[in-house]
């Protein structure tokens, strides 16, 4: 076995003791964190694998953005995972026949790095891309010229979902009502049922306005 | 007194680096590793820890929410704008060959506009996605 | 490598299993929105292993550099071929160096095929595009769940379903 094989059994056992101690955990925050080294060292792997564009995203997005919408949320609803009520056999079981069935499916598959495999033989994808891109673009980063302009619908429509996925966020998040309490000024004010946050704004500014001079500016940093 | 003085001034040095190397993911994505994607998500990493150490108040000052969604639908605009560009000059939509009298230099500039646009959007996304999660419970006038 | 075989895949499948279990076996959301990204990420890996040659390199074409445009246009367009035989034969070389006798039979293969020794580009280009939509659905997961919380006072999906059999 040569040293890219090591590395790779090693970076797949962390993984797998990331992955098992998150499931093992109760503390939320642990969890959360555990999952971003999860998302780190499996950018790690894809440096392995030759994939240094995936690895780049996932560095960026699944360690960096990602834990921190986690913690975000965290913050507002709780550290702490209830202990279960029952054993979870079931699920087991049902995850055991998967994982089984998905090996037994993997005879099928080609092995493991072969240059000959179907994926990278055909004459009009992968071969197609690697002879000619350079010739077409003039990029020498194949899957820049691949994303941009080869499956330039793809990435248009991705960016679409991306932002699709911001407005729901938004529509739930700052257009809805908002919560019971929120923080003002550096205090906690009760919030009526179903007011939004546009209406709680416009009534606050009136209370201020009414009791003259704007209240004094608090600095807190919370994420 | 300040009780955070190591981490402002960490962070004050550590911004504007990490907003260039954004710059340079973005830009340098053609021969190397990278892309409007990733720099678009270290740009927004970089605001996102301003707003770590020196408070959401202050950040929204620097970028405000509006500047964050508003890039959020700029940025998918300059991509389909680039498909029309195409279109209207004489290629299929997101034909980039049709930009240049050099098919290969118009694909470069189709693929640069377009990254522009991803870059655009990823930003004020990630940012917009933010702003929400953190001022879910808090109201800044 | 090719004694390697199909661990790799094994090897993910255990990792998608794990994130499976998350997914079904805990009630808490936020845990369940954890093993989804776990199930994820797995998948991500699955396509990057797909697309592996052994002893292949990222596709990032060596043999153009940085130059880009700067070089006369007809240089590129004669040079293109020698650049991509000596790029292949340079590879070959630094590894065989490090004694890697199995390398030169799948170098020989990928010749053969009329391939140069790059990893296949098109399941990078799709996994990166999952990338950025995963943690645009997990934002819009997680606000599902805030709100969840703020509706219900509790992000435990037995105590959730409780509340909703006894209104």
């Amino acid at each position: 076995m040569d040293w890219i094989g090591i590395v790779t059994v090693v970076l797949f056992v962390l993984l797998a003791v990331a992955g098992i101690a998150v499931i093992r955990t109760r503390n939320l925050f642990a969890a959360v964190m555990l999952a971003g080294i999860y998302s780190l060292v499996s950018a790690g792997l894809f440096v392995v694998m030759d994939a240094v564009d995936v690895a780049f995203t996932e560095a960026a997005v699944g360690a960096g953005i990602s834990t921190v919408l986690l913690l975000g949320t965290l913050a507002i609803v709780g550290y702490k995972e209830a202990k279960p009520d029952h054993q979870p056999i079931l699920p087991f079981f049902v995850v055991i026949v998967t994982g089984g069935i998905l090996v037994y499916g993997t005879s099928d598959i080609p092995p493991f790095g072969e240059a000959l495999n179907p994926a990278h033989q055909h004459e009009m994808v992968a071969r197609y891309y690697l002879d000619k891109s350079y010739d077409d673009a003039h990029i020498p980063n194949v899957v820049t010229t691949v994303l941009g302009s080869y499956r330039g619908y793809d990435t248009m429509g991705e960016t679409a979902v991306v932002f699709a996925a911001m407005v729901g966020v938004l529509l739930l998040l700052v257009k809805g009502p908002l919560p019971k309490r929120v923080h003002h000024h550096g205090r906690w004010i009760e919030v009526p049922p179903g007011t939004t946050r546009d209406e709680m704004v416009a009534r606050l500014r009136a209370e201020a306005d009414a009791e003259g001079g704007a209240p004094d500016r608090e600095e807190d940093g919370d994420g | 007194m300040d009780d955070r003085v190591i981490l402002k001034v960490g962070a004050k040095i550590l911004i504007p680096f990490i907003l260039l190397f954004a710059l340079y993911v973005q830009f340098h994505g053609d021969y190397g590793p990278g892309g409007g994607f990733q720099a678009g998500v270290i740009f927004a990493a970089g605001i996102v820890l301003y707003a770590l150490v020196f408070g959401l108040d202050r950040a929204l000052r620097v970028m405000p929410f509006k500047v964050a969604y508003v890039c959020g639908a700029l940025g998918v605009s300059i991509y389909l704008g680039v498909g029309f560009v195409a279109m209207a000059m004489g290629g299929e939509f997101l034909n980039y060959n049709a930009l240049n009298a050099d098919p290969a230099k118009g694909q470069h500039y189709g693929i640069i506009g377009i990254e522009l646009g991803v870059l655009v959007t990823v930003f004020g996304v990630m940012l917009a996605l933010f702003y929400a999660f953190a001022g879910r419970r808090r109201i800044d006038p | 490598m090719t004694a390697f075989g199909l661990f790799n895949y094994w090897a993910v499948i255990v990792l998608m299993m794990v994130g499976f279990y998350t997914l079904i076996a805990r009630d808490n959301l936020v845990k369940k929105l954890i093993g989804l990204n776990i199930f994820q990420t797995a998948v991500i890996m699955m396509y990057v292993s797909f697309g592996r040659i052994s002893g292949g390199t990222a596709p990032i074409l060596f043999s153009h550099g940085d130059e880009g445009d700067h070089a006369a246009e007809g240089d590129h367009a004669a040079d293109a071929a020698d650049h991509a035989v000596e790029a292949v034969s340079a590879a070959g070389e630094s590894l065989s160096s490090a004694g890697q006798a199995a390398y030169a039979a799948t170098q020989e293969a990928v010749h053969a095929a009329g391939f140069e020794a790059y990893s296949n580009p098109v399941p990078h280009v799709l996994m990166l595009t999952a990338i950025v939509v995963g943690v645009a659905t997990l934002a819009l997961g997680l606000s599902l769940v805030i709100r969840i919380n703020e509706a219900y006072g509790t992000i435990e999906e037995d105590e959730i379903n409780r509340m909703d059999l006894e209104s």
